[in-house]
């Protein structure tokens, strides 16, 4: 395993996740979570465990295998979960987790059933309170030098720097979510924590508990955001930022072209009823204070005019 | 997915949700054997996925076997806002005495399920929304606890639907929500929900939209995706894998991720262009998977140069690279590519691409969204 550049006695600076983070692999033994988990841990991650019902004693290149979700926090200590399994498991390893008590659950399985999706946020919410569901459908999260949960390619976020100014990302879109890091790396601007949300309805995590976390993080300086069409989760953040976010921001919105009534890839990604335009998120964070650029490349270059007035 | 009114009644039956006794039919002769089958009189409706049908012509009440035959003729092989009528729903007329609105859908921002009821129904929701808000009873059900009938039947108080109507509404109310529910419906739509003269209450229309995700579970769903409304290109895409919409433009695009295919339809639209399709080949750009996107944007006849954009996270540039070398050994492209090619290996994948031979009237690299837009548009334009 690669040492991590900033593991001991560095600098904190991370949201949700840090170098001290145990995680296990729901679905280690799957093509898509063995792929994944391993990338993860010669990231530099605390990949501690797998779990997959059946398969304990086994392991995968060492990283040890059991049956349940409790059993592998019992013998790891591990405080925060990646699924990687199938649409039809991942609602039953979402809640085996938290009820495990995972703090932390990351899920990157796409086409869940919405019936579903709704069902597992609202009982988390009502009986698991002490656990943050990532996802579904995302990308993950990584916080460069420290830890990446998910399917990010570590090698193009840039390291956060002691002195700043860093910049904290929160994205809907998996893609520009890794634009978004390229455009950085690019400009050689460090980032604190990369947070991708994932594109479907009822995302665990939204925009405002990740601008939440950004604004309390005395690490990050300035955050990016990256929407797209279809619902109110852009507006709602707006709102958001006008009242609390004093940190400056760029902002990019997908979709402007998009025509209504189509599902744009993403479950959630759909202009219907003439709400959730492209247009009326751009304009509802340009009036809260964000500079809104046209493209993903825009978007990084008023970051990084941004950290240049910082400077 | 979107199902037609007949599809939806079928489905409202599943889960014992009254609806009239009807068919539906492919031509005339099959139309007429099921207006005598049933008995007069009988409404012909028009099974299109546009709203206004009525206002088209395309329902149509008949009181005798002549006019069902009349009517069916009429409406089989119309066009309602350019969509075609290949089909007719013919079912036993009702008489009406009230027309209500009900409606479950999920809220996003309440993440909680939404009904909607409103005792002013058979017209458009938005429009009663808009003259009279307070008309709307919204009622946020939590997933968790779902909807009980003493529930349903207060919504149905709160929205002023009269005494005699109560109790079937509410009991419809808990039947259509699980319908949405264990159905996996995105919407379930019943506008008009009428009372007959007889006190009853039934569904006279069916608005229902299935959650495509949840599929694996719904094997009695199959035979909705034979009458799925797509066109040629989105059939050709859907029988190879591909997350493919049909646009009216010019430039072809191909792109990893949604939310990327979404920016480059953007982009191309910021620099002057118009898109022809919106395509995401997901995560794995292998060979096989980009001759197919190639081969399903060949077929669209408008396309006049093709942008393909692909930034490398899990992908890597030289695989990708090595897809498009491969898919044109095997598609003859009618229109040049313009590539932006970034991210992981991206060096290596335009390598790739510069020793392969390809001439430049084929594919050109440029090294930025941006620039590739430009040049892919100024194709499309005729303007090089």
């Amino acid at each position: 395993m690669r040492p991590l550049p900033l593991r001991t006695g560095a600098i904190e600076m991370a949201i949700f996740v840090n170098a001290d983070t145990k995680v296990i692999v729901q679905g280690l033994t799957g093509g898509q979570g063995r792929y994944h988990g391993l990338r993860n841990q010669a990231y530099g991650t605390q990949i501690v465990g797998g779990v997959t019902p059946g398969k304990a004693g086994q392991d995968v290149e060492g990283i040890p295998i059991f049956d349940s979700v409790a059993d592998a926090v019992a013998a790891t200590g591990a405080t925060a979960s990646f699924v990687a399994v199938p649409p039809k498991f991942a609602a039953a390893a979402i809640l085996e987790a938290a009820a495990a008590g995972i703090a932390f659950v990351v899920c990157i399985t796409e086409g869940i059933p919405a019936q579903d999706e709704a069902k597992v946020y609202n009982t988390l919410v009502r009986d698991y309170p002490g656990t943050r569901l990532l996802g579904p459908n995302c990308p993950g999260i990584i916080s460069p030098g420290k830890c990446n949960i998910g399917i990010t390619a570590g090698e193009i976020a840039q390291l956060p720097t002691a002195s700043g100014p860093n910049v904290g990302i929160v994205s809907r879109s998996g893609t520009l979510t890794y634009q978004a890091l390229y455009e950085l790396k690019q400009k050689g601007i460090g980032v604190s924590t990369c947070v991708g949300i994932g594109g479907d309805p009822v995302p665990g995590t939204n925009f405002i508990d990740c601008l939440a976390e950004f604004q309390a993080d005395p690490e990050t300086h300035a955050i990016i955001m990256i929407g797209e069409i279809g619902g109110s989760a852009e507006e709602e953040a707006a709102e958001y930022i006008a009242a609390h976010v004093t940190k400056p921001m760029s902002a990019y919105i997908a979709g402007v072209t998009a025509p209504a009534g189509k599902k744009m890839g993403h479950a959630g990604a759909i202009v219907s009823g003439g709400k959730g335009t492209a247009q009326g998120k751009m304009d509802a964070l340009a009036a809260a204070g964000v500079r809104v650029g046209l493209n993903p490349t825009e978007a990084g270059e008023l970051m990084a005019q941004i950290i240049a007035e910082m400077a | 997915m979107d199902l037609f009114e007949y599809q939806g009644k079928q489905y409202f039956a599943r889960y014992d949700i009254p609806v009239s006794p009807g068919d539906v039919a492919l031509t005339v002769e099959d139309a007429v054997a099921i207006a005598e089958r049933i008995g007069y009189p009988v409404v012909v409706k028009a099974q299109v996925q546009v709203g206004g049908r009525g206002k088209a012509g395309g329902i149509k009440l008949a009181d005798t076997i002549d006019e069902a035959r009349t009517h069916a003729t009429n409406i089989l092989g119309m066009d309602i806002k350019g969509h075609l009528v290949e089909r007719i729903w013919i079912e036993k007329a009702s008489d009406i005495d009230e027309e209500y609105y009900a409606s479950f859908t999920l809220d996003r921002a309440a993440k909680q399920h939404l009904l909607m009821l409103s005792a002013q129904g058979g017209v458009e929701i938005e429009a009663v929304a808009e003259a009279d808000p307070d008309a709307i009873v919204k009622l946020h059900i939590n997933p968790v606890d779902g909807l009980d009938l003493t529930t349903a039947r207060q919504a149905a108080v709160d929205a002023k639907i009269p005494e005699r109507a109560l109790d079937g509404t509410a009991d419809i109310l808990v039947k259509l929500y699980r319908c949405f529910t264990e159905g996996d419906c995105d919407l379930a739509e019943i506008n008009p929900l009428i009372l007959k003269p007889t006190g009853e209450v039934h569904a006279l229309d069916a608005k229902v939209t299935l959650d495509s995700n949840a599929e694996y579970r719904h094997p009695e769903w199959a035979e909705y995706s034979l009458t799925e409304v797509l066109d040629d290109r989105e059939q050709l895409a859907k029988s190879k894998g591909l997350q493919y919409i049909g646009l009216e433009g010019s430039v072809g695009i191909i792109a990893n991720g949604a939310g990327l295919a979404m920016s480059t339809l953007d982009v191309v639209n910021q620099v002057g262009g118009t898109a022809a399709n919106f395509l995401d080949i997901g995560g794995g750009a292998n060979a096989d998977v980009m001759a197919a996107a190639l081969d399903v944007i060949n077929h669209d006849q408008s396309v006049k140069s093709i942008f393909i954009n692909i930034f490398g996270g899990i992908t890597r540039g030289e695989e990708v690279a090595k897809g498009i070398v491969e898919a044109l050994g095997r598609v003859d492209l009618r229109a040049p590519i313009v590539i932006r090619l970034d991210g992981t290996n991206a060096e290596e994948g335009r390598r790739i691409l510069a020793e392969a031979g390809i001439p430049e009237s084929t594919l050109t690299s440029k090294p930025t969204m941006l620039e590739a837009a430009h040049a892919a548009v100024a194709i499309a334009n005729g303007s090089n």
